[in-house]
């Protein structure tokens, strides 16, 4: 089996949490093999990770740059296509830095690409097994993927159970003199944040979360009036706001909010991971969806198979009667 | 500016409940309905947009056999200027790398400024647009949900974590896929995929595009799919039954004892 690599992304200092899974994910590719990890970036933030990330990988390859300050992929792929070696087999956390990178990363080291990892089930010969979903989690599909020439792999975050045993004691080696010409046809600007809207939904102890099963934007009333009698307050799923029926700030998930609540009542929506990424401290959750198939039914803690058009007006009026 | 936009014809999730078929070797495909991949669409929208701004023409392609061309028809609906079908038994059972190997070979067929793709589809990788931008050697930017012509450059923005944007500068010509929430997708009704039903798509096969047969298809796929299947469902939610009295005044003792009731 080639090297196996970890890229390591990070922010104000800190590695994300993936750099604790994809040690995990390496190692069920292959148990024996020495994972390096990949840091990239600039000044005493990038120091600092780099110590950090040495308590779980056993080698860290550390690269300092100013071109490297702010994780632009096409920077980041010239340098890891001149510093990897010819069958190397990478692993990426699957956010929205890697899916920036890693389908381009693989064309240039002329390596396969398998995306979105749900889980990995080794290799033989040659052949890397892996799980992933398809259709927003409804199906799932085992997908072989030759890696006899090197693989970009990319690990969906969360996937992995994290390695905290913080015991590797790894090594940094400052690899910053290897960089090369990082010149590309894409600067970054800026990060605009996220606007604040009325309402905070990551303060409510309580949210009435509406996905697709809404139907029509005159429907978000229910689930306002059901909101209402429970005390809580109304988000929902990305299609919602796509649509322009509620504001960005209400959408819960990796690309919107992250929240927190105590009860999180999810009518009329799929779960798809992405949602669910924006859902922590895990609440008690109410699915209700008349697609009986719906990922959420997985996560959920109960479960009502209805039409949510039928079914809150008439769990709003009980819970006005009680 | 001459765009061209990848689109994909896929089963409707809004439409059907995908379901693993009896031997599990496909998802059920009888009665499924097909659409525009949701992501192409904006993707269509936005070129038809920055064309109506800045002049120039729109061109939708896909791979895929006759039925694909409804897609093709579909965006031309929109307001696409031209389509373009790459057809060939041999594209069959294509990987990522396929996929982008056949677009490439169609890109550099005609003179674009400017590719669009969605950024992933239901049944997909979100692969092909970045594979794409490298095998070109343009820049590449995901995820996009902003676009400003400014000259030879556009202003781009970012869908990054926390429903931040990332804004970059990039030069063209370049590859973008995009995002979900970019636009407003206009409305086609039947009497626009009338207007364009007789408009002649050209079809383009392995040896009009210059392609290695061996290199697209089933045979040069690295990455196959084995199976499909429907997941353990580990623990499960507790479904409530019985009617709707019973199961709200179920749901309603929940609540309370979890505190979500005021």
């Amino acid at each position: 089996m080639a090297d196996i690599y970890a890229y390591i992304t990070h922010r104000n200092g800190v590695a994300d949490d993936s750099a604790l899974e994809l040690i995990v994910a390496a190692k069920k590719i292959d148990a024996g093999a020495t994972v390096t990890a990949i840091v990239t970036g600039s000044g005493s933030e990038l120091d600092q990770v780099a110590e950090a990330v040495a308590a779980t990988y056993p080698k860290v390859m550390k690269y300092g740059n100013e071109a490297l300050a702010y994780p632009n992929a096409e920077a980041v792929r010239k340098l890891l296509v001149d510093v990897l070696p010819a069958d190397a087999v990478i692993l990426v956390p699957h956010d929205t830095f890697g899916m920036d990178l890693s389908p381009g990363l693989s064309i240039k080291l002329d390596s396969a690409f398998v995306s979105d990892v749900v889980d990995i089930e080794g290799v033989e010969g040659g052949t890397l097994k892996v799980i992933r979903q398809e259709y927003s989690g409804m199906v799932s599909t085992h997908v072989a993927c030759d890696v006899s020439k090197g693989a970009v792999v990319n690990v969906r975050p969360g996937s992995f159970a994290p390695d905290e045993s913080q015991s590797a004691g790894g090594s940094v080696e400052d690899k910053s003199g290897d960089v090369g010409d990082l010149s590309c046809g894409r600067r970054f600007l800026e990060v605009v944040e996220a606007e604040v809207g009325d309402v905070d939904i990551t303060k409510s102890d309580v949210l009435v979360s509406v996905g697709r099963g809404i139907e029509d934007e005159e429907n978000i009333e229910i689930a306002q009036e059901l909101a209402d009698a429970m005390g809580a307050v109304v988000s929902c799923s990305r299609p919602i706001v796509d649509a322009k029926w509620l504001e960005k700030s209400r959408q819960v998930g990796t690309s919107g909010q992250t929240v927190k609540p105590k009860v999180y009542m999810a009518c009329g929506i799929s779960g798809s991971f992405q949602h669910m990424g924006g859902i922590k401290g895990s609440p008690f959750i109410v699915a209700i969806n008349k697609n009986v198939k719906a990922p959420i039914f997985q996560v959920a803690d109960i479960g009502i198979e209805a039409d949510i058009l039928d079914f809150l007006p008439e769990l709003t009026e009980a819970i006005n009667d009680l | 500016m001459e765009i061209l936009v990848c689109v994909k014809r896929v089963p409707d999730t809004a439409e059907n409940e995908i379901e693993v078929n009896g031997s599990g070797t496909d998802i059920e495909r009888d009665d499924l309905v097909y659409s525009v991949n949701e992501w192409d669409n904006y993707a269509v929208e936005e070129a038809i947009q920055i064309r109506d701004k800045v002049g120039g023409s729109v061109t939708v392609v896909t791979v895929g056999d006759d039925e694909a061309e409804e897609v093709l028809r579909r965006e031309m609906a929109m307001g696409a200027d031209n389509g373009i079908l790459l057809t060939d038994d041999a594209f069959e059972g294509s990987d990522g790398k396929g996929t982008a190997t056949l677009l490439k070979a169609a890109v550099e067929k005609g003179k674009y400024d400017l590719i669009l793709t969605g950024a992933q589809a239901d049944d997909g990788a979100g692969q092909v647009g970045g594979m794409l931008a490298a095998m070109l050697d343009y820049p590449y930017a995901s995820l996009v949900n902003k676009i400003e012509v400014d000259g030879d450059k556009l202003k781009v923005g970012r869908e990054i974590e926390g429903g931040n944007q990332e804004m970059n500068e990039i030069s063209l010509p370049c590859v973008l896929s995009i995002q979900t929430g970019i636009n407003e997708p206009r409305y086609v009704g039947i009497r626009g995929i009338r207007k364009v039903a007789s408009v002649d798509i050209p079809e383009l096969s392995a040896g009009d595009l210059g392609v290695d047969a061996a290199t697209v298809g089933e045979a040069g796929a690295k990455v196959k799919r084995l199976d499909y299947f429907v997941p353990e469902l580990g623990e499960g939610a507790e479904m409530l039954e019985g009617s709707t009295e019973e199961i709200i005044a179920k749901l309603i003792e929940h609540l309370k004892a979890k505190g979500g009731l005021k």
